[in-house]
């Protein structure tokens, strides 16, 4: 019965979700605010992000500190293929490429592969030394880039136009809101069916008692390295999309704050659920918006909120929903 | 060899540094199971502390204990008010929280301070340089560091293994509820601890001062480096926080000073530059990944 109920509620919260994100671009033309579509893409971006560390978070109980590694990898993917498609081929022999049905994947797989490799070691732990080491790991790929004067460094790296979809003008912004929309409606429903699947449940397994997983007979640590990879590609996908809606990339996307942010949006949202993270990203893009008109100082305020979320609020705006 | 034996001495006290801040962070970590972003807030407060005091004519010594104070106190009204309530928590709690304090904090001193960087002067009696080797100068002041920071090693080594508060310590690392059950104060240990990391991590950050600008957010990179110490050395344990932080500083501080120069022997100079300077900041982190293939959990992992 209870299940039943909340089960209806996700479905309920999911189509209204995505009636609010089709008429959003008609809403902001309505209200005079254009820039209610892009916060409405940086939102769908970041939830893509928050919805796969979940995936670690929420469902396998993996308390992963460097997702921004992954989305900036896929995010440098997009600059860096586009780079190279405006001048000489990497290496001289790999080219570049701007059509996004070749870089998407290809930003989602370099993600997935740093992921596995990545995971592979820091699953060698677990606990308090798994959360340093995979901050570190993402400080590492920081540090790469900043090195990287080819591509920018510090400055970063900028490109001209968006990667290429048939039908889809690449200077329109409502458009490409709603290919963010869409991707995150796929991702939505590609992680709902995960969870499901037996796969998931041998992760919520391992979230619950690793040890039980052990004895009936699972050896966890390739569904965990699974896990990893897949959260990590869903972040890659993440960062290419953010790469688009800038056309500008920078070490700033692998920053460890950058950590974080995904972190507080899943845990703001509501751990271990479909959609928390997606509101948590809602929340974070508005309040972050919000804040810096109001005043310069607005982490002074931020950073109060976080702590009395994490103290009074621990299961998310969707748990005080609940 | 002249400049190896100085670059040494310079990976001596960068290790130093981060022993002074490790050893508060893996401290807090086996008593308390607590994981605290917030020690890289401490340490600038306490670098902040101490440029502060200097700035107003207090004399060098008595700046240093400003800012160890300062960030004691903080971590002390921090621990009571907030941290208290997250020992029993899962890390996933503790890491947000502590976060949320690192935005409130850096931007609180961005508030009092300003975003521009401050400078601390070396004082006069530690300025200038000795030739420890034979016609290499080294500054004093680089030398006070690795006194000072072998100094707290030893006072540290005497209080956790020979002292009656120690032992609570050393017991409550192991066996937290039993301490408690046998009429121990717990909440006064915690606290205890917890100031005397905060004012280790404020007394590295005040001795920092002079050798870097004082700004904010200038723990939060060093913080990363420390995470990393504390992995390599294993968690929890003081001695693993001395040998990590020793090899870390050591490989990071090498590494910057001789990598470039290899990498010149074997390919073009501007190529070499940048592919030096990735390559040694990378350093510490592939010296992580090859610690943890052989140990996963540290050159001297803690018992339990």
């Amino acid at each position: 019965m209870a299940k039943g109920f909340a089960v209806r509620r996700e479905q309920v919260l999911g189509v209204a979700g995505l009636l609010l994100a089709l008429v959003l671009p008609n809403l902001a033309v309505a209200l005079g605010k254009p820039d209610l579509v892009t916060l409405g893409t940086q939102i769908a971006i970041y939830a893509i992000g928050a919805v796969s560390l979940d995936l670690l978070i929420g469902y396998t109980g993996l308390s992963s500190f460097g997702h921004a590694a992954f989305f900036g990898l896929g995010g440098y993917t997009v600059g860096i293929l586009a780079f190279h498609a405006a001048g000489e081929p990497m290496f001289g022999v790999i080219p570049g490429a701007t059509e996004a049905w070749i870089v998407w994947p290809l930003a989602i797989g370099v993600a997935g592969v740093a992921a596995l490799a990545i995971g592979a070691l820091s699953l060698r732990t677990e606990g308090v030394s798994f959360i340093m080491i995979t901050l570190a790991f993402a400080e590492m790929f920081f540090f790469l880039f900043v090195s990287l004067k080819t591509y920018g460094g510090d400055d970063g790296l900028g490109f001209r136009r968006r990667n290429g979809l048939p039908g889809v003008a690449p200077r329109d912004d409502v458009a490409f809101y709603y290919v963010c929309v869409a991707a995150l409606a796929a991702v939505l429903f590609g992680f709902s069916r995960l969870v499901g699947s037996r796969f998931g449940r041998v992760l919520q397994g391992i979230r619950q008692n690793p040890r039980r997983m052990g004895a009936i007979g699972l050896s966890t640590y390739p569904y965990k390295l699974a896990a990893f990879s897949i959260a990590g590609a869903g972040a890659g996908l993440a960062g290419a999309l953010h790469a688009n809606l800038l056309r500008f990339v920078s070490p700033d996307m692998l920053h460890w704050t950058m950590s974080g942010d995904f972190m507080i949006m899943v845990v703001l949202g509501g751990t271990g659920t479909l959609f928390g993270p997606v509101i948590g990203a809602a929340v974070m893009v508005l309040l972050q918006s919000w804040l810096a008109q109001w005043t310069e100082h607005w982490m002074i305020v931020m950073g109060p909120v976080l702590v009395l979320v994490v103290l009074f609020a621990r299961r998310g705006i969707l748990g005080l929903l609940r | 060899m002249t400049l190896l034996l100085e670059q040494m001495l310079n990976g001596l006290q960068f290790g130093v540094m981060l022993f002074l801040l490790a050893a508060g962070l893996t401290l807090v970590f086996g008593v308390m199971g607590l994981i605290n972003l917030a020690h890289s807030s401490l340490y600038m407060i306490g670098a902040f502390g101490a440029a502060w005091a200097g700035s107003r004519g207090v004399a060098f010594p008595l700046a240093l204990l400003a800012g160890a104070g300062s960030a004691a106190l903080t971590g002390l009204v921090i621990e009571v008010v907030v941290l208290k309530r997250l020992y029993a928590r899962d890390h996933m709690d503790q890491v947000l929280a502590t976060f949320g304090m690192i935005l409130f904090f850096n931007e609180a001193m961005a508030m009092l301070f300003g975003r521009q960087p401050l400078m601390a002067a070396v004082p006069g009696f530690l300025s200038g340089s000795v030739e420890l080797i034979p016609r290499v100068p080294y500054p004093i002041y680089r030398l006070a560091i690795i006194a000072v920071g072998i100094a707290v090693a030893g006072l540290l080594y005497y209080l956790i293994s020979h002292t009656r508060a120690g032992m609570l310590v050393r017991a409550g690392a192991t066996h937290r509820e039993m301490v408690r059950a046998l009429g121990v104060d717990i909440g006064l240990l915690t606290s205890g601890v917890f100031a005397l990391g905060a004012a280790l991590a404020g007394l590295a950050g005040a001795m920092t001062g002079p050798l870097l600008s004082v700004q904010v957010g200038m723990g939060d990179r060093i913080l990363i480096t420390t995470f990393v110490v504390i992995v390599v050395g294993g968690i929890g344990s003081v001695r693993g926080a001395l040998a990590g932080s020793l090899l870390v500083g050591m490989v990071d501080t090498l590494a910057r000073a001789f990598l470039p120069g290899v990498l010149k022997s074997v390919m073009v100079a501007t190529e070499a530059d940048a592919i030096g300077a990735g390559l040694s900041s990378m350093a510490i982190f592939i010296l992580m990944a090859a610690v943890l293939l052989i140990r996963p959990r540290g050159l001297f992992p803690s018992h339990g």
